[in-house]
């Protein structure tokens, strides 16, 4: 095992996948000579060349769509989206095309392309730059998405990514490119649809993906000095969803809150609320609690910026909700 | 072009001609649903520009879709099919009007979202780049495609990076109803290309031989040079945007004005006066088409509905990298397969074989018909 950053651990996955097969390429705003806007794509450009590491001007529409055109024909595309942020601007191409292809050519056309970058809050970068959007992507048939928490997962979930025929949106996270992990040497790659437990317990179920997860680790420390063992399972992919993994945990536990940081109006916890109660009727003991974030645009003051986002001390209230304590 | 090509071309055009009357009276009886955008008058820009592609080359086109699948060797009965939501058409059933896809010809349809396919013109043209193989592009849109933003994010990574993608304007001189003086700053839609340094021309879309020309230099600069061209080919729809339009935004008498310089019309009298053919020659081709259309409607008749459980195929790929047991829950992914699907290639079309009447069969027919 090596401990290495969630950067790390993604340009060794991209380095590694551009190695193997030349079909992959990378194309994106300053991810050649700048080496990546958070330096995921450091190094790239000097070891594969101009035309596998394309820097792009700033045109998400076309970078989106240069993507989905190379992989009709054939070829591998990664498009980074500088932040998810941006890539309302390329939401047709993905949506009307990336997504559909395949369908209105009655299986003729298959997109084989990832578009990736950070998605959700930065740090007191406001309203336009500080969204997560997930629950956007994940409404669509068509696509596949995927949101790590771990340098791990990061690695393991984009080398499958890559390598999957499908239109895969791969959501990292800003604040989570310096976290640290342990991640094997030797070649891995961990199948999307497949969710982890990242904290065993047997009092509560917290069902939270990407920064949510180390958000709910760190609830569940609080909790485990009160007593309370929490259960935190990490689906790692919103679409296909490994909803047994989640399931299984809340038969345990009969008690379940869902962590996102997305807004809770038609948010994509609502989908794992219904499907919980739905398949667990039976096994809760208490209504299913979510912990959103605040349903308003993302505020600039880092006072109101907390307040927005679910912290730790909210999922430990929802615990306690769920636990009639 | 020699002789026989130039016939084979004239067929062609009036193949998509009669298609599409067929297809306007096949909605009028409720046959085909949904919209309907027929591309009559507009036969020469699609006929004359896939005339000079090769095999190997790539197709992207805008939902006025019929005549570069039909110019690209589709089979009519397919695409008929397809307009009637059969699953013998060309997309199963699950496209329609909008959506002709024909991979195996290298088309790519078919696109509903004006304008949101030339960026993937541009990526299929940096595949080609990025391979190195000296396949072109073509990208077919509407003069109302040119105010989107995609059209200049495409056009400018396009001269940027040298790709070999020909971009054709279809201008008809109407974006749905709003005329093309009302909606483009310049009047001149080529120039537009200027603003990223790309070749560019204006070309007759009325004729076949023009289109050609200018066609035949823009593919040869992509194949050599891996340059791109905007083309824009001046031409006329007669029948409204789609069948829901009955053009009252244009007068009768610029209909009729147009129409003097039908494509057909103009190919056929050259064919007559340059080529040896005869009106006869002609109409025998015209009968021929006609007869297809016939057995291409029957044939539809003959199809089937798509089964209830193609709903959930062709949205995925099945894939070894995704966890089948947690995502076949997803009747989508249940239905995936691995395989790309081809459209069936069905027998070539002959025509029949003629019936020998006896004149007292055309007499007894000739009774009738009183």
């Amino acid at each position: 095992m090596a401990l290495l950053t969630m950067r790390e651990a993604l340009n060794q996955a991209l380095k590694e996948e551009m190695s193997r097969d030349p079909t992959v390429f990378i194309l994106g705003e300053e991810v050649g000579a700048y080496q990546g806007a958070y330096k995921v794509t450091q190094g790239l450009v000097a070891q594969f060349g101009e035309w596998r590491v394309r820097d792009t001007p700033i045109a998400e529409e076309a970078i989106a769509g240069i993507a989905v055109g190379a992989a009709f024909t054939g070829l591998r595309p990664i498009a980074e989206m500088m932040t998810f942020n941006f890539s309302l601007l390329a939401l047709d191409i993905i949506v009307n095309h990336a997504a559909k292809y395949r369908y209105m050519s009655g299986g003729q056309i298959r997109c084989p392309m990832v578009m990736r970058g950070p998605s959700g809050a930065a740090t007191q970068v406001a309203a336009q730059h500080s969204q997560a959007f997930e629950s956007w992507y994940a409404y669509v048939p068509g696509l596949v998405v995927v949101m790590p928490s771990t340098p791990r997962d990061a690695k393991g979930l984009l080398k499958s990514a890559i390598r999957d025929d499908n239109p895969v949106i791969f959501m990292e996270n800003e604040i989570l490119y310096n976290l640290k992990g342990e991640v094997p040497e030797e070649e891995f790659h961990i199948p999307l649809g497949l969710g982890d437990i990242k904290r065993e317990g047997k009092d509560v179920t917290i069902v939270a993906w990407s920064r949510s997860v180390i958000t709910s680790l760190a609830a569940a420390k609080t909790l485990a000095e009160q007593g309370i063992e929490a259960e935190v399972v990490d689906p790692r992919t919103l679409r296909p969803l490994d909803e047994d993994i989640i399931f299984e945990s809340v038969r345990k536990t009969g008690r379940c809150v869902v962590v996102e940081e997305g807004w809770r109006y038609a948010g994509f916890g609502g989908e794992i609320a219904d499907r919980v109660q739905r398949e667990c009727f039976d096994s809760l003991d208490a209504p299913i609690v979510r912990v959103t974030s605040a349903d308003v645009p993302m505020p600039y003051a880092k006072t109101l910026e907390k307040a927005y986002l679910p912290q730790p001390e909210k999922i430990v209230e929802a615990a306690h909700q769920v636990l009639y304590r | 072009m020699d002789r026989k090509q130039a016939l084979a071309l004239y067929r062609q055009m009036l193949l998509i001609r009669r298609f599409e009357e067929r297809c306007a009276q096949l909605y009028v009886e409720g046959k085909i649903g949904g919209f309907l955008h027929l591309y009559i008058g507009q036969e020469a820009v699609g006929v004359g520009a896939i005339s000079q592609m090769r095999p190997d080359d790539y197709l992207i086109a805008y939902y006025r879709d019929h005549g570069y699948a039909l110019a690209r060797g589709a089979d009519p009965r397919s695409l008929l099919a397809e307009l009637c939501g059969k699953v013998t058409g060309i997309s199963r059933g699950k496209g329609g009007s909008m959506h002709f896809y024909d991979v195996p010809a290298g088309n790519f349809g078919g696109d509903g979202i004006v304008g949101g396919h030339l960026p993937l013109a541009a990526g299929m043209g940096y595949g080609i780049r990025l391979r190195q193989t000296d396949q072109v592009v073509l990208s077919f849109f509407g003069d109302g495609a040119i105010n989107e933003g995609a059209f200049h994010e495409a056009l400018n990574v396009s001269a940027l990076w040298d790709l070999p993608v020909v971009y054709v304007i279809e201008n008809n001189r109407y974006g749905m109803g709003t005329s093309i003086d009302r909606a483009s700053s310049v009047k001149d839609l080529y120039t537009r290309a200027s603003a990223y340094g790309v070749p560019r021309r204006e070309v007759n879309g009325m004729d076949i031989v023009a289109v050609r020309d200018a066609m035949g230099e823009a593919i040869e600069r992509a194949r050599k040079e891996k340059r791109p061209t905007l083309i824009e080919a001046e031409t006329y729809r007669y029948r409204g945007h789609s069948m829901s339009d009955p053009g009252k935004y244009r007068t009768k008498e610029e209909v009729e004005q147009m129409m003097k310089s039908d494509p057909i019309l103009l190919f056929g009298r050259r064919l007559m006066e340059q080529e040896r053919y005869t009106q006869a020659d002609l109409d025998a081709q015209d009968k021929d088409v006609l007869a297809q259309m016939d057995d291409a409607v029957e044939f539809t008749e003959k199809s089937a509905d798509p089964p209830p459980e193609s709903l959930y195929e062709d949205v995925y790929v099945r894939s070894p990298y995704i966890h089948l047991k947690a995502a076949e829950k997803d009747p989508a992914w249940r239905a995936a397969i691995r395989e790309d699907r081809v459209p069936e290639k069905l027998p070539p079309w002959t025509p029949p074989a003629p019936r020998e009447e006896t004149p007292a069969q055309v007499e007894a027919a000739a009774g009738k018909a009183q």
